[in-house]
Parts: C-alpha cells; structure tokens; sequence
C-alpha cells in the first residue's frame, strides 16, 4: 500500500493530495496526522495528477505533513444478522462497548439501484395503530413515505408510535412462521438528548433486540453524515434481501444530511443549485430513498419512513420539496394542531400516501376503506374552508349545512386524529369511528360513498340524535 | 440499445468525477458511445477540447481510476427498431431490463450490455411487394405481427437508395437476417438503427384536427390535445401528474404508447409493469402491453442515462409514427430529465443559466417537443406523435425555468393544483389556469362525431365555472346566504360540473374511462338541471326547494353508471318533472 505525504490544500472538509499512481474514484483513504491520530476520507474526484478527499472525521490536525494511505477499494459495510441488538456510530463502528462484528458479508454502502422489472409491487397494509395514518393515508410494506416536521413538533414521538406499533394484521393471526420485524434506526446531527429519548425508548419497549442503531450525533462531524444513511440502508437491504426481515428503516434528520451535502458542494466550490445547495441533490436524495422495495421472489421488505424538519415550516423549500417529488406521499406535522394538543398533531390534507390505494379494499383492510377516506378528505376539506368564513361572518350567517361542516371538522380532530402517542387502533376501529363521524352527514351529502357501502356502515342514531339536537 | 461492432480507438483516462470522465488520446467525434474502464462503463462523448475528450457514463463510476482504457466505437447513441420493441421495459439507454435482471439479478450491475431488440427470436414475415417492384426509403416491405393489436411494418431504411427489389420472401426471419434484396445489391434486414438524437426524416408536417380521445372528461371536454399536439402537465408533488399520465396511457385512443419513467420512483414503473399486461386496450380488447413500450430509468439510476432516455422514447415513437400509427408518448417527468442536464453541466463547470440550468436548457426542450406532430410518412401515410410532458416545478412555483420554457413551446396546458388534490378533487387538474390552443380546430370533429351543439354547451360550462369562481370570492367575504337567489342556483349547478363532470375516480372500473358521448351526455344533464331549475326560480319557487329536488343529487351517480344512456335519459325526465312540478 502506497503511502503519500503530499497533501498540497487543506480547505473545510477536504484535503487534495498530490499522487503519481492512479487511485479510484470513491476509494476509501486512510490520514494519519503526525500525532498518530487515523482519519477516514472518501475520493471524491480523482485525477492523474491529484485527489480530491472528503474526510468524514473532520480535517483538524491534518497538515502538509500528515500521511495519506489509499485503501484500494470503495467503502464497505460489514453486514451480519448479529447487527441487531447493536448502537454503532456514524461510520459503523460499535460505540455500545459490545464485542467485535464478525462480518458475515462487507457490503458497498452506495449499494445499486433495484431492477424496476424486479422489483415486486408494494400492497401489504402495514397497521401503524395510528388513525390518521391507517386511515387516510396508508403506510404499506415496501413505501417510502416520510415525516414532513419542523423544529418544536413532535415527531420523533410519532416515529417511535410507528416502530412500537407497527404490524400486518393477517400475518399475526396466520402464521407465527412469517417473516420478522427489525428496525434499523440511522440517526443524522440529532441531539444527544434526542438520541437519549430514542434509545431509552427502544430499551423500555424491549425494541433494542431487533434493532440496529447508527448515531451521528450534532457535535459529530459534518461529512460522516452522508455515510451513516447510506451504512443504514445497506444494513436494511441485507437483512430484507438475505435473511428476510421486514426492516422498517427510520432515518432522523434528512435536513441535516442534505446540510453535510451542501457543506461539501460549497468547499468544492461547486455551482450551486436552488438556495445553495448542490444541483445532484435530487440524484443523491433518490439515492437513498429509492432503496426501499420489495423484490420478487424475497421475503423480506424495506420500508422507510424518513423524517425531516421543514426549514421555516416551508415545504416548497429544496430539501422537503425534492424528497416530496421521491418519496411515495408524506405524513404532514402541523403547528396549529401541536399547539391545540392534538396528538399526532398530523394534518391530513396535506398528507399522502401514494400506496394506498392499492393497499386497502377488500381482503386487505376493509371494503369501504377507500371510499371513507375519500369522503373523510373531503368533509374535513370542506369544514377547514368553512373556518375562514366563520372568522368573517360568525356561525349565524352560515346555513345548517355548513354549520354541520364545522362540527364534523372539530370532531374530527378531536376524536379521530387526537387518539394519543400511547393508543393502538386497529383498522376496524379506525374505520368505525370515521362512520361514526360521517353519519353526522345525511346520507345524501356522502357522495363518495357506495350506495350498499351506506346502507352496511351507517350509524343510524348517530344522525337522528343530531337531527333532534337541530331541531330542539 | 445497439450494439457496438467494433472499436475504432482507444484512450486513457484522465480523471473521474461522479458520472463524467475525461480522457486523452482518444480521436473522437461529438456524441460518439465510448466505452470506459476495464469494466466496460458505457459512455458518450459530450465535449472535446484540444487533447482532452469529455465523457458522460451511463452507469456508476464508483471504483473507476485515472490510467483504465476508453474505447471508442465511432458511432453515436443509437437505438436498435424492429419487431419487439412493443410489449418491452428498457432502460434509459435501450437495455431491456428483464434480460438485465436475468443476467444480473434483482439489482442493476454494471458493464452488461444487452440488445434491443431480441437477436433470436424468428418472426413470421409477409411481403406486400413483390420482385421487380420498386421501393424508395420508407415504403412498406412486408409486415409482421409484433403483437395481438399491432402489425409491424417492415421499411425501406430512411437513408436507404431504395431501387428494384429483386428477392422477396414470406417466411420465418430473425431480425438479422435480410428478408428482401434491391438491385443495388442493399439486403434489408428487420432491424434498424437511428441515432436517438436525430429526428427520423418524413415528409410533411400538418395541422392536426383529430383529438387524442383520452376518455378523461376535463381533458377531452375542455382542454383537448390533437393527435399530433404537444401538452404539459405541471404540478406540485403530490396532485397526481403520475396518475394522469397513466390514465392518458391506459385509456387514450392512440395506436402506440410509449411511456417513459424518466427520473421517477421505482415502484411506480413495477406499477406500470404489473397493471398494463393485465389491463384492457379500449379499442381493441387486447392486453395494454400490446401496444406499450415502457421505458425506465428511475430516479437512482445513472443520471446520465435519464438524460438519453427522453431521446430513446421518441426514436421509439417515431419509428411507429413512420408505419402510420398514431404514437401517443408520455415523459415522466421532463423536469428530471433537465435537471439531468443541469448535473452534467455544472460538473462540466458550464457557465449555467437561469437557477443553475443550463443557457441551451430551451433548445433542447423545444427541439424534443418539435418531434411532435402529424406527419406525412415517407411512405405517404400519416402518422402522429403526440408528446404529453410532465413536468415538475420545485415548490409547485410555475415560474421556475423548465415550466416557463415548456410552456413557451405546447400547445395544451393542463395545470394541476395542489388545493384540488388535497380536497380530494381528481384529476386535480384546475379550470381556471388550463388551456388548450387546439379547441377551435378540434371543435369540427366534435361536432361531426357527437353533437352538433358540443362547442356551444362547453362554452356554457367554461361561462358558469368563470362565474362562480368570482361568486367565490365574494361568499369567501359575506357568506353564501347572503347572495340573491340565482347567484346561489349558479353556485348549485357549478358544483354539480365540478363534482358530478369534472371529478373523475381513475380507480372505479366504470368511471376510470369516460368515452366522448357519455362526456357530452352529462353535461347535457347538468344543464337540463340548470334550464329546468332557472325557470323554476322564475316562476317564484324558493331556491332551497330547488336545491333539494330529489333527482338532483342522482347527477353525481352519473359517472359510475355503465348503462349510461339510459341512466341520464331517465335523468333528466325526473329533473325537468321534479322542476315542474314545484310550480
């Protein structure tokens, strides 16, 4: 292995060196500074003449005089089944003081795309026990779909309900045999005190042992944060895709990830895309969250559920903007309903999941699942629009239509999405209380509903109680 | 994709960043196919200066180093055409992926080549000419049934000399071998190759006055795209361009569709690939893969290959279009497709334009959209492409650069809107911001081939949406109660064309394709609700009576309805005697 002291330009979080023999592009380097202190880099552009390298540890104390070893090959992820159970750091060492990893495998972290034509259409309901969710926007086994947060609300909350709750109904009743759940948790520029949260939750709930942690904690450094997603999903893959687990993969925060990205676009001085950061932003986002799936003829899944904090609460600003254009839909944390004490305080109408459709019905969840939902969507949509008026004109000038509107609104925030971090509904349960709701409505107003599909689930009572209220 | 038959020179790698190389030594033209490393990465030629060759790889450059090989094969980014292309998925670069996921498995390896179009597969071969005929460039040889649906036509290659055709036979051919001999000697063989960046030559380039029926209401009805027209659909995340390119794809009236999935989800291609072969074609009963060619180049596939990928589909397209189909081609989305370019020019460090794109980003998309059109064939035969874009705008903000200049270039416009979709009003495409500039010259079809009066009863649809979008603004401030009388009736029926016509569900069986009488036909009920209702108020019966006549709210079942006719006939004979009856 050659070794050069070389270095020619030290500048934020890359160092180029001068070499005389070719080396590869995103081959992993060795720095050893001259008090013996070993960083790790990655070649990102290399020429006959110089390298380029990006150094995950930080660059302090490498100068001219330090010593550079090129690994000969790209950087790897030792995989085994034995990761679970394990908290490693950004890069993928054990920080949890348990022994050694014996790789059975060393992966590529930048892992190759899936074949679309091997890829096998997602349409397993995962139950998340979470009303708004299960309801209105269905997570499925193999989706990606993301938390669209900002500083204040709680989701890191609303991701451990997920992880805790998370189950396919019809597998738990058929067969004990099926495939097993893991989570494989990549923390990016958290707090130590987030981090706290998360782990004592996954120790309390015994969650730990089908775990596999990666912590890149906000004093580390910058640039190992656009590995630790990448050792994450590489991890998730092998345990879908060899030892067939569905691995839920919950990566915390892409705003800080796409933060490291733009750090080193800047010190490469490269022409920067919308707001500064890079232009390959999009290729690189979709990099990772296209590693979710289903592959025919495997067991095992990948679901991911990222979450990011919306800078300034924008979601047109790049980073929720370009991941909304990747991902399949995205759970939307809203202020007004954090403050109001709504919890989740997840608001609907903004929020997708572009899988749905094809995960609930019939066989599936229930047969009028699609049909509530819409008709939810749309009276919820309806009630918000009449709240602006009410702030006109008072609930006096409104007919009784719009004033049932306005009630449906309220309880529906109240009862169906307010449900609590620590309540698990079933889909049925979800399902019935959105009847209950719905049939506050005349059965004429519900215009998306099936005609047979009203006669089935409509609460009668529910609706003549309200018509004796109006009348009294 | 085509394959390379040799290699016309070689050169040495220089250096490696992301998806471009550069090397030296190496005699190449602009846009040549090189090969790079020892892995055989393949690549094309995107800029030459002095010594130094630049390069943009197709596949991912991870472990590449300074000092491997370059190979050259001379020739540019071409595309194989022949039988077998219909009923395919390929990459951005003509690579089919189901032979890639055979020879690689479920994951994308690199350096494997594959041919276009399938080398071993024997087609059976019918001449229509006969020996001694003469044939010029883009005559009709024979055909071949590619699939159930489609005839392929097997043609005089557009840059052929033509000549008298001295050997012609019916029989089983690979796509290799010559089916038919000129006397000059030329043997034709099924396959062809084109360069993908080069439009196919033709004769003549139309006005187009037929619709591409895409049994969608809103867009056949008021926004219609002619066969042969050009149409953007730009829209936030999440208002469903996906969806409407998918219904455009599985229910349009065209004869080919090629669907490309540029920069786009995986799952929503494997989406594609597992409905289309099990979904009918409304024409002729046959499987929709028959008629489809699907392209995929996924978001985390090599960006250099979604680049190609946009020119492949309209090689694919115009290929068909010369055989005198009608080739509806769907780009999902041309947005990534641009920022492709944008990557590739910043790492070429190109003085960059508006917001980073580059300054011929305009060019390049009028010069993919000028591909379009209804043609007169070299064969003389018309044949279409129409092109449908998606495009999509960062922060759903339609001034961004790709919107604007996109804009600038189509003809229909179909903009989808964010509010729509979050209240669940699909296709959320809005009425107040769309257009389309072929109404007029399409309005004769309409009027020959459904109704006399189509024209006239659209313009009153358009008039009372207009109307009550502005009657909006003033409910917004005083409330609907506080309007007089009729305001509030034309706010009743507006919401019937907006929930009962406009709305469409792309997943009810019935409702997901909605041909162009049944389109007419409801519109015709919700004014016959309109007539009947507006001469009740005349006649002093209360509004709220009106609004809660039984039939009325029968309008918004009209969709799902498959005896349709019927349905609305009897319809509108309760509405009108409901009406009456009230006074």
């Amino acid at each position: 292995m050659k070794e050069y002291k070389t270095i020619s330009e030290v500048s934020g979080p890359l160092v180029y060196v001068d070499i005389d023999e070719p080396v590869a592009y995103d081959e992993m380097v060795e720095i050893e500074t001259p008090d013996g202190e070993v960083k790790r880099g990655q070649v990102l552009e290399s020429s006959d003449e110089f390298v380029a390298i990006q150094v995950f540890e930080g660059t302090e104390g490498i100068g001219q005089d330090a010593s550079v070893r090129f690994l000969g090959e790209t950087l790897k992820m030792p995989v085994t089944e034995d990761l679970l159970g394990r908290v490693l750091d950004g890069s993928g060492q054990p920080i949890d003081g348990g022994p050694d990893i014996v790789p059975e495998e060393r992966r590529d972290i930048v892992g190759e795309a899936i074949n679309p034509h091997a890829r096998e259409y997602p349409e397993e309901f995962i139950q998340t026990g979470v009303s708004a969710i299960d309801g209105m926007n269905t997570l499925v086994r193999g989706q990606k779909l993301p938390i669209f947060s900002a500083s204040g609300l709680p989701h890191s909350d609303l991701a451990l309900q997920i992880a805790r709750q998370a189950s396919v109904p019809e597998e738990e009743a058929s067969e004990e045999g099926g495939s097993e759940f893991a989570v494989v948790f990549g923390a990016m520029g958290i707090t130590a005190e987030e981090a706290n949260e998360f782990m004592e939750d996954f120790e309390r709930t015994g969650a730990l042992e089908r775990s596999v942690v990666f912590m890149n904690l906000a004093d580390d450094p910058a640039v190992e944060r656009t590995v630790t997603p990448r050792m994450a999903l590489t991890t998730a893959e092998y345990l879908a895709f060899e030892k067939d687990y569905h691995v839920l993969v919950i990566l915390t925060d892409m705003t800080n990830y796409c933060e490291a990205l733009r750090e080193i676009g800047a010190a490469r001085e490269e022409v920067p895309g919308r707001r500064g950061y890079p232009g390959y932003m999009y290729t690189d986002l979709a990099q990772l969250y296209e590693r979710a799936g289903r592959i025919e003829g495997r067991e095992g899944s990948v679901t991911q559920i990222p979450i990011l904090t919306m800078p300034g609460d924008d979601d047109t600003h790049p980073i929720p903007d370009l991941t909304g254009y990747i991902t399949e839909g995205q759970i939307m944390m809203d202020r007004d309903l954090n403050s109001q004490g709504v919890t989740p305080p997840v608001n609907v109408l903004p929020s997708l999941s572009r899988l749905m459709d094809d995960g609930i019905g019939e066989g599936l969840t229930r047969e009028d699942h699609g049909d509530v939902s819409d008709q939810l969507y749309a009276a919820y949509a309806e009630g918000e629009d009449l709240r602006d008026l009410v702030n006109i004109v008072g609930r006096e000038a409104l007919s009784d239509r719009d004033n049932l509107y306005l009630d449906f609104a309220d309880r529906f925030e109240a009862e169906f999405v307010d449900q609590g971090f620590d309540t698990n509904r079933s889909v049925e349960e979800t399902l019935d209380l959105g009847w209950e709701l719905l049939s506050l409505f005349p059965k004429e107003e519900l215009n998306r509903v099936d005609e047979e599909l009203i006669e089935q689930y409509y609460v009668e009572d529910e609706a003549e109680a309200e018509e004796a209220a109006a009348a009294d | 994709m085509s394959q390379a038959e040799e290699i016309t020179d070689s050169g040495v790698i220089e250096s490696v960043s992301g998806p471009v190389v550069t090397a030296t030594d190496l005699d190449a033209q602009m846009n040549d196919v090189v090969y790079v490393g020892d892995e055989g990465l393949m690549g094309e030629v995107i800029e030459i200066e002095g010594e130094v060759t630049t390069i943009q790889v197709y596949e991912e450059t991870s472990g590449i180093s300074p000092g491997g090989p370059v190979d050259n094969t001379g020739e540019p980014l071409t595309v194989d055409l022949g039988p077998g292309m219909l009923d395919s998925i390929y990459d951005g670069v003509q690579r089919p992926l189901d032979v890639l996921q055979g020879e690689m498995g479920a994951f994308l390896d690199r350096g494997v080549d594959a041919p276009g179009i399938d080398l071993e597969k024997e087609w059976s071969f019918e001449p229509v000419v006969e020996e001694g005929d003469h044939v010029e460039a883009g005559d009709v040889l024979g055909t071949v049934d590619e699939t159930v649906s489609i005839e392929h036509k097997v043609l005089v290659p557009p840059r052929s000399d033509g000549g008298e055709v001295t050997e012609v036979n019916a029989g089983e051919y690979t796509v290799d071998e010559p089916v038919a001999v000129l006397d000059s000697g030329e043997e034709i063989a099924m396959r062809q190759e084109w360069p993908v960046r080069r439009a196919r030559p033709s004769k003549d380039k139309h006005t187009p006055r037929t619709p591409l029926v895409t049994g969608q209401r809103i867009q056949d009805g008021l926004f219609p795209l002619a066969k042969g027209g050009t149409a953007a659909i730009p829209g936030p995340f999440g208002s469903g361009k996906t969806v409407t390119q998918q219904q455009l794809a599985k229910w349009s009236d065209a004869d080919i569709v090629v669907y490309i999935g540029c920069g786009e989800r995986g799952n929503e291609m494997t989406e594609v690939i597992e409905d289309f072969p099990e979904l009918e074609d409304p024409q002729t009963g046959n499987p929709l893969m028959a008629r489809t060619c699907l392209i995929a180049n996924t978001s985390n596939m090599p960006v250099a290959a979604r680049e190609s990928c946009i020119y492949t589909g309209i090689t694919i397209a115009e290929y068909y279009r010369d055989m005198g189909y009608d080739v509806a081609l769907m780009a999902d989305s041309t947005s990534r497709w641009a920022e492709a370019m944008r990557e590739i020019s910043s790492r070429l460090e190109e003085m960059p334009g508006e917001e980073g794109y580059p300054a011929y980003l305009a060019a390049r998309l009028a010069q993919f959209y000028e591909r379009a059109g209804l043609y007169t064939t070299l064969n003389d035969d018309e044949g279409s492409v129409s092109v449908v874009g998606a495009v999509s705008p960062p922060g759903g903000d339609f001034s961004e650069p790709v919107t604007q200049n996109t804009l600038r270039i189509v003809k229909t416009f179909w903009a989808l809107d964010a509010d729509l979709a979050e209240r669940r009003h699909f296709p959320a495409i809005n009425w107040n911001e769309s257009y389309s500039l072929y109404k007029d010259q399409l309005d004769d079809w309409w009027r020959e081939n459904v109704s006399e009066d189509f024209p006239e009863v659209r313009q009153w649809a358009v008039d009372v949406l207009d109307e009550e979008t502005e009657l909006q603004e003033i409910v917004q401030l005083v409330g609907k109660d506080a309007l007089p009388d009729d305001q509030q009736l034309t706010l009743e029926v507006a919401r019937y064309l907006r929930e009962a016509w406009l709305q469409q569900n792309a997943l009810h069986d019935v409702d997901t394709n909605c041909e162009p009488a049944k389109t007419y036909k409801m519109l015709t009920a919700i004014k016959t609700f309109n007539d009947a209702a507006f001469d009740a108020l005349e006649a002093g019966v209360p509004v709220d009576e009106i609004q809660n006549v039984d039939a009325a709210p029968r309008l918004n079942r009209m969709g799902v309805q498959e005896d349709w006719d019927e349905y609305i006939e009897e319809l509108k004979d309760d509405l009108t005697a409901q009406l009456r009856d009230l006074y």
